[in-house]
């Protein structure tokens, strides 16, 4: 039985695939983190990632640049986020809903282009070199001759190292500027901090753009690792809503959202992996393969179930949840 | 008086994107039918058969532009076109059905209503309700594809031996590992034994791999799921980096196993469609069906079997199972670029047999196929009985389990268990 396998190379693939795949994740929780900060609640992740996807591809491939692709990406998603905000911050439309709404149009979008594209010419990212090598794997020197973890870990493309670069960074842009100081206090009391002189409508807005063009940048990342063949099925395939879910798991730390994506991505590649650790380990592991794979579909919202079970019996203190989450700030009202 | 505007706005907006939905299919249903009108004139069947109506639940949406949806309502249109009907106004369409029982119900209800005279359904889920509605409406003809269900009047059921063409596929993949010297063939499922369907198509495939290469194993992920383009893609490349195959096939929609073996340097063979375009460095050749060949078939029948009660007689019976022989399956041109010498040649030999009735996959005889250097084929039969084994895992080591064998020269697994209840794999199968 089984081809004699390279015991560590299993290993390393599993590593090496948890980052791939789940890297997505990463992107929506951390953009879902922002704008939850600024006291909204947006359950549209899957379909602005959808919308950011669709639209940095195309782009990206015509201008054949993974930086155009980006920059599109960004600003598809930012633009959702426009909608999002002049509806639920100007208009003051219920957030939920609003969200809910928002999900169902991206996905429309992402469809209603997609398929209009393909019915004149879809870019194959076979055609378009500057994105496939942009897309590569680029190993970090010295780190990625570690054995296991090397390969593992530090052997990646650029949208993962960004992924984590952007997260560091809105930990730091959260936790020590003053920017992000305003952005917790409109979470928390929208009008203390309009009483203290803080534009509320602006901070709302900018980070409500800003976190949806994050996201758009995951959903263009699912996109490339899709090699950008587009099909019935969506690309974002319920990623979206894990990140909704993550942010919880995370208590709202885009520093944490890192090792969330990470936990929950190694569940999540159980299912892909799983049988070869079995093949691999015999004798550790060998009812992995015993497993159903039906299972293994389900693990990663099982997961989220109980992750969110445990979060809501966790006390408030030390909590990241923003206190006004989901109401809305109508100034005439203070 | 903000909060009522922001009300009408999200409604406004839920309200457009679902007129968006409704009217992007719609725009579609011209654009397809408009190319079959203009060559009518000449054909004698159409003249007497201009108010004659088909009628089609899909499962996906009829402006899909690949896959299973695709496939069909390509074949249907084809079809109609060579018959000299009109697409435009003698195909009337429900798509985005799901397999729900009402929902079927309703589809049928309303084709009906349309006056059509012949119903194809495409998805398996379909079954109890076309067989319900096929009693209903006597006057009407229905046509369920990849069920069981049929009677002996207006009711058939459709479905094409894909093994015969998965065997030839076997073939481009066995003579490519012996190319390669890499004996693990690699297999993205969409299931594995749960359904015949899958579990034939896998051991149609290995056993054209074997006729070949008889120390290749075919390494079978099953995804649990028909349709999941971010796992057909990740399991492919786990195919290849974990249990090291340097040969994907795979029954599952995308061309997804196709492209992760183009980016990993190996190759593969393709379902549905030819994947040249998605890999061309990678693809061999695909298993293919060509729906056109059953729906023409079907629709002539029904325009001339004189009356809704004489269809299933004039199909010959009940179930349609049409193969190489009536090209309803194929494989798809070979990819010059990638197959191994003699491919070409080793594959029409074995298809002759297959077409010439003088044997089939599952008749208990293997085949050996070898390519001479002069880039000819020899094929040679064995009189080895087919060995077919489940394994099971028991405490941590693979057991064998329903140990099946079908004997050398006896007679061929039936049809009804090639379609029905083909639950095991053929000896050098195994699950990864």
């Amino acid at each position: 039985m089984g081809p004699e396998m390279d015991k560590l190379g299993v290993v390393t693939t599993f590593l090496h695939n948890i980052v791939v795949y789940n890297i997505p994740l990463l992107y929506g929780t951390v953009g879902e983190i922002m704008v939850e900060k600024s006291g909204s609640l947006n359950l549209g992740v899957e379909g602005i990632m959808a919308v950011g996807a669709i639209f940095g591809y195309i782009v990206g491939c015509y201008a054949n640049s993974l930086g155009v692709g980006i920059l599109t990406a960004f600003a598809a998603g930012a633009l959702c986020g426009l909608l999002f905000a002049v509806l639920t911050v100007s208009l003051q439309a219920n957030q939920n809903i609003t969200g809910l709404t928002l999900t169902t149009f991206g996905l429309g979008v992402y469809f209603f282009v997609g398929n209009g594209v393909k019915a004149v010419r879809w870019p194959a990212m076979n055609d378009y070199p500057a994105i496939k090598e942009g897309f590569a794997d680029i190993a970090i020197p010295g780190l990625s001759q570690l054995p296991v973890v090397g390969r593992g870990l530090f052997d990646h493309n650029l949208l993962v190292y960004l992924g984590v670069a952007v997260a560091l960074a809105m930990w730091w842009y959260l936790r020590y500027t003053r920017p992000g100081l305003r952005l917790r206090a409109v979470g928390e009391n929208p009008a203390s901090a309009d009483s203290v002189g803080v534009n509320v409508k602006r901070m709302k807005y900018l980070h409500i753009c800003l976190g949806c063009g994050i996201m758009g940048v995951g959903g263009y990342y699912m996109g490339l690792n899709m090699s950008g063949s587009f099909n019935s099925s969506c690309w974002i395939n319920g990623y979206g809503w894990i990140a909704v879910a993550l942010v919880i798991f995370a208590n709202w730390n885009p520093a944490l959202a890192i090792l969330g994506t990470f936990i929950f991505g190694f569940f999540n590649t159980l299912r892909v992996s799983g049988s070869s650790l079995a093949a691999a380990f015999p004798g550790p592991l060998g009812w992995l393969a015993a497993v159903p794979s039906q299972l293994y579909q389900a693990l990663p919202f099982l997961i989220t179930a109980v992750v969110l079970v445990l979060t809501s019996v966790r006390k408030r203190e030390g909590s990241g949840l923003p206190a006004s989450l989901g109401l809305n700030y109508f100034r005439e009202e203070r | 008086m903000k909060k009522i505007l922001a009300m009408a706005l999200a409604l406004a907006m839920t309200v457009s994107m679902a007129a968006c939905g409704s009217s992007g299919s719609n725009s579609s249903a011209g654009s397809a039918g408009s190319a079959g009108s203009a060559g009518s004139a000449g054909d004698v069947s159409s003249e007497g058969n201009a108010d004659f109506k088909v009628g089609a639940i899909y499962i996906n949406s009829k402006s899909d532009t690949a896959g299973y949806t695709y496939a069909h309502n390509h074949g249907i249109t084809t079809a109609m076109e060579e018959l000299g009907l009109d697409t435009a106004t003698q195909l009337v369409i429900r798509d985005e059905v799901l397999e729900d029982y009402d929902a079927v119900a309703t589809a049928v209800d309303t084709l009906v209503g349309e006056g059509c005279n012949i119903i194809f359904g495409i998805s398996f889920g379909y079954m109890q309700a076309m067989n319900d509605k096929a009693a209903e409406y006597p006057d009407v003809m229905f046509s369920h594809a990849t069920g069981y269900m049929s009677n002996d009047t207006n009711f058939n059921n459709y479905f094409g031996r894909a093994y015969q063409a998965r065997y030839l596929a076997g073939i481009a993949a066995g003579l490519k590992s012996l190319e390669m010297g890499n004996n693990n063939v690699g297999y993205v499922a969409a299931y594995g034994r749960q359904y015949a369907e899958t579990a034939s198509g896998i051991n149609g495939f290995a056993l054209g791999v074997q006729a070949v290469n008889p120390d290749a194993v075919v390494y079978v992920k099953e995804l649990g799921n028909w349709a999941d383009e971010v796992n057909e893609s990740a399991f492919a490349k786990e195919l290849i980096e974990s249990y090291n195959c340097g040969v994907i096939s795979q029954h599952c929609d995308s061309a997804q196993p196709q492209i992760a073996a183009q980016d990993a340097g190996v190759f593969g063979c393709g379902y549905n469609s030819d994947m040249t375009a998605d890999a061309p460095n990678a693809h061999l050749t695909a298993a293919i069906w060509n729906w056109d060949v059953y729906y023409k078939t079907a629709i002539e029948a029904a325009m001339t079997c004189g009356g809704a009660e004489n269809f299933v007689t004039a199909m010959g019976g009940p179930a349609y199972y049409g193969g190489l022989k009536e090209n309803f399956v194929d494989v798809s041109p070979l990819n010059e670029a990638t197959v191994a010498q003699g491919t070409q040649a080793a594959i029409d030999a074995v298809r002759e047999l297959i077409v010439s009735g003088a044997w089939d996959v599952f008749s208990g005889v293997k085949l050996h196929v070898t390519v001479n250097e002069d880039g000819t084929a020899t094929v040679e039969q064995e009189e080895a009985p087919l060995l077919c084994d489940g394994q099971e895992l028991v405490d941590g080591a693979l057991v064998e389990r329903d140990a099946q064998v079908v004997e050398a020269g006896g007679p061929s697994v039936e049809d009804g268990v090639i379609t029905g209840t083909m639950n095991y794999f053929v000896e050098g199968v195994e699950d990864a």
